[in-house]
């Protein structure tokens, strides 16, 4: 593309900009002490286009750069070198997961002990291990068995007021309510995967976005047992299997440090929590990694990839995507209830629609399939309003901005990648292949 | 009765008001290769589609007898047709899993076997060794017929990646590995060279006189049908036309009027000369 081309191609998407800004941030409402009054600020509207026409700009150069080294490429080598070449950057999904995955599961099980790690890096961890096992739960069902669903939050939300209402009524301790809570939430996967089974892409999303919303509308207005709106406060917090994080335990028991014999720390608990949730975490992946090689793991991609084809072969696809449903809402649960349980206060506004859309955007950024891609994208999805929280104004502007960028650059996901479930071994006659 | 495999009993299948399939009944039998043919839109697709059970049909009987049992196909869902009454097809546009590879396509196949041997997921997941040992049979089984189909040496590829012939062999390796008594292949040379449907001649004989399997053939390719069939039946307007040994179909005049209209004279022969 010549300058001009480039230049006009940028102009094009200036004046695009400056079209959607005039209503949007052209005029500013304004409170005058009567009626609301406007302000125009046409200013705005000149940076928008200026930033929106050096963007475009930039982005085509970029793109005709990339475009000029990859031709050049071909050029330098010979065809069959040009086709075998890879670049730094390709296969970057194996290599994530080959190499990358070890090095990450190292420095989250240290860093509570890191100089860095005061009392809120290390809660920022636990947030950001929440959402990598939402993302890892999720991956099951869109990743693997191509089940698109917006309405994850709602087993996330079934398994923290399975804790919550369970340790209040009964007094049941974490331990004991962390696999009924799971349960619960798989036989709610179960429930709606039956409706569902016809379904498939974009009216699946709409079914399950309206499951999310019809458990979240539940949960607000059950006030009898869910306490509606103001939710359920007072919940049990963790104990360090039975033994209680406290300063002044109960006459006759012993508190966590005592036991230790460490000083009391209010951090012990925060620390204790982090690595229950390193642990759900790593369980999960652990669990994802092994069914995958399993054959009903096989039969989720497969139905995937296509259902008419699995039928054929005497696959039952209702019970393959009932099995799917149900294993991915257990993780949401498990997460649900370490959530309930960490906060101590649940209420119907943690279980809202963004969250699904921040789950399911997890997935899909982090590169479908890819354990590593999830990791990161969790990361950068719940780290980056804390980091900009200053401008939490423009918060949805950078998630948005990243959406795109992501998409121009990495359609696939940020590290696409399958790893094959078994390769053909070896002949016994010791027939090596490539 | 106990040596025909499938018997075809007045299957009639109506779409709205259109008529594809009107009272049709054929047999076939195990160990022989029986090729539907006809020209476009004669109903063909549609008698496959009732016998694997992905439509009801209006009217009619499917029975199938695997060695001493009886199904009923048309009472079936079509997953039990293929995974009880082990009917195995091939789609007319192939229908692999193209993002899993060919040693995956092959191992799916053998999905409901390895199910029980994984304890339904339960004993797979804490390492069960009968599950091992299952896995190994069904890569064997995968082996044996990646070096019948000549594709031994893409087994690690995405069956997505494989150039053509090779996806509709690897199709044919899929639908053996469930290990079927009746082989229902649609359209099996459709876009195949000379020489690869040459291949899938003798891989189609292979099957039926190793395997003892009956094979059950949509075909345009007059070659493959004319050389490897054992019987013929023809549809024409979602009727038989005519049914029997490729010397008999060939000289029927139904058949050539069904395929050059009404013959005039010197049509006949030139109609031999094309079948």
């Amino acid at each position: 593309m010549s300058v001009v081309d480039r230049l006009r191609d940028a102009l094009m998407a200036a004046f695009v900009a400056a079209v959607l800004a005039l209503p949007l941030i052209g005029f500013e409402t304004v409170d005058t002490g009567g009626p609301l009054g406007i302000r125009t600020r046409f200013d705005w509207i000149a940076y928008a286009a200026i930033v929106v026409f050096l963007g475009r700009f930039g982005m085509r150069y970029a793109l005709d750069w990339r475009r000029r080294y990859r031709e050049s490429l071909v050029d330098k080598l010979d065809p069959v070198e040009a086709i075998k070449h890879k670049s730094l950057l390709s296969d970057l999904g194996r290599k994530a997961d080959k190499w990358l995955m070890p090095v990450l599961i190292g420095f989250a099980v240290i860093l509570p002990f890191m100089p860095f790690a005061t009392r809120t890096v290390v809660d920022l961890a636990t947030v950001v291990l929440i959402y990598v096992m939402l993302g890892w739960g999720l991956n099951i069902v869109v990743g693997l068995a191509g089940l698109l669903d917006l309405g994850y939050v709602a087993f996330y939300a079934v398994g923290a007021y399975t804790y919550a209402l369970l340790s209040q009524h009964f007094g049941f301790s974490f331990w004991l309510c962390l696999p009924l809570a799971g349960l619960f939430a798989a036989s709610f996967g179960v429930i709606l995967g039956f409706p569902v089974l016809r379904l498939r892409g974009d009216y699946l999303a709409i079914v399950t976005l309206g499951f999310g919303e019809i458990i979240r509308i539940v949960l607000l207005n059950w006030q009898v047992v869910t306490g509606g709106p103001n939710g359920i406060s007072g919940i049990q917090r963790p104990s360090f299997f039975g033994i209680p994080f406290t300063n002044s335990p109960p006459e006759g028991t012993k508190a966590f440090h005592e036991v230790f014999g460490l000083e009391f720390a209010s951090v012990h608990r925060i620390i204790f929590l982090y690595y229950v949730i390193l642990v759900l975490a790593l369980v999960t992946n652990l669990f994802t990694n092994r069914i995958r090689k399993l054959p009903v793991g096989r039969a989720w991609e497969a139905l995937r990839e296509d259902e008419i084809a699995c039928k054929a072969l005497g696959i039952n696809p209702t019970n393959t995507k009932l099995t799917a449903f149900a294993i991915g809402a257990m993780f949401g649960g498990f997460a649900g209830s370490f959530f309930a349980t960490r906060q101590g206060f649940i209420s119907p506004e943690s279980f809202t629609f963004i969250e699904s859309a921040v789950i399911l955007a997890i997935v899909v950024l982090g590169g479908m399939g890819s354990q590593a891609g999830i990791v990161l994208a969790a990361a950068f999805l719940t780290l980056l309003p804390e980091i900009a929280r200053e401008f939490s104004l423009f918060r949805m502007l950078a998630f948005g901005a990243a959406m795109v960028l992501i998409m121009v650059w990495r359609p696939q996901g940020l590290l696409s990648h399958r790893e094959p479930t078994l390769r053909l071994p070896r002949t016994a006659g010791g027939e090596a292949k490539p | 009765m106990s040596d025909v495999l499938l018997k075809v009993e007045h299957l009639t299948m109506r779409f709205g008001g259109l008529i594809a399939v009107n009272d049709v009944s054929f047999d076939a039998r195990p160990g022989q290769i029986t090729a539907i043919i006809g020209p476009n839109g004669a109903g063909k697709t549609t008698v496959f589609n009732c016998i694997a059970g992905f439509y009801k049909p209006t009217v009619g009987r499917l029975l199938l007898n695997n060695n001493s049992k009886h199904f009923y196909l048309e009472r079936m869902a079509g997953n039990d047709i293929a995974g009880k009454a082990r009917v195995a097809r091939t789609f007319q546009n192939i229908r692999l899993f193209p993002k899993m590879t060919v040693l995956e396509n092959l191992i799916v196949a053998q999905h409901n076997k390895l199910m029980r041997a994984s304890g339904f997921t339960l004993l797979g997941l804490f390492g069960w060794p009968g599950y091992a040992r299952a896995e190994a049979e069904a890569i064997e089984r995968a082996r044996y017929w990646l070096e019948r189909t000549n594709l031994t040496d893409a087994a690690d590829e995405e069956a997505g990646s494989l150039p053509y012939g090779g996806q509709r062999r690897l199709e044919i390796a899929r639908a053996m590995c469930t290990e079927p008594v009746l082989l229902c292949l649609d359209e099996p040379a459709a876009g195949l060279n000379p020489r690869e449907s040459a291949e899938l001649n003798t891989l189609l004989r292979f099957i039926r006189d190793e395997h003892k399997c009956g094979v059950l053939l949509i075909e345009h390719d007059m070659s493959v049908v004319m050389q490897i069939s054992d019987h013929v039946v023809v549809l024409d307007y979602g009727k038989k036309i005519a049914d029997g040994t490729p010397d008999a179909v060939r000289n029927d005049p139904n058949v050539i009027r069904a395929y050059l209209g009404e013959p005039e004279d010197g049509a006949v022969s030139a109609a031999q000369g094309v079948a």
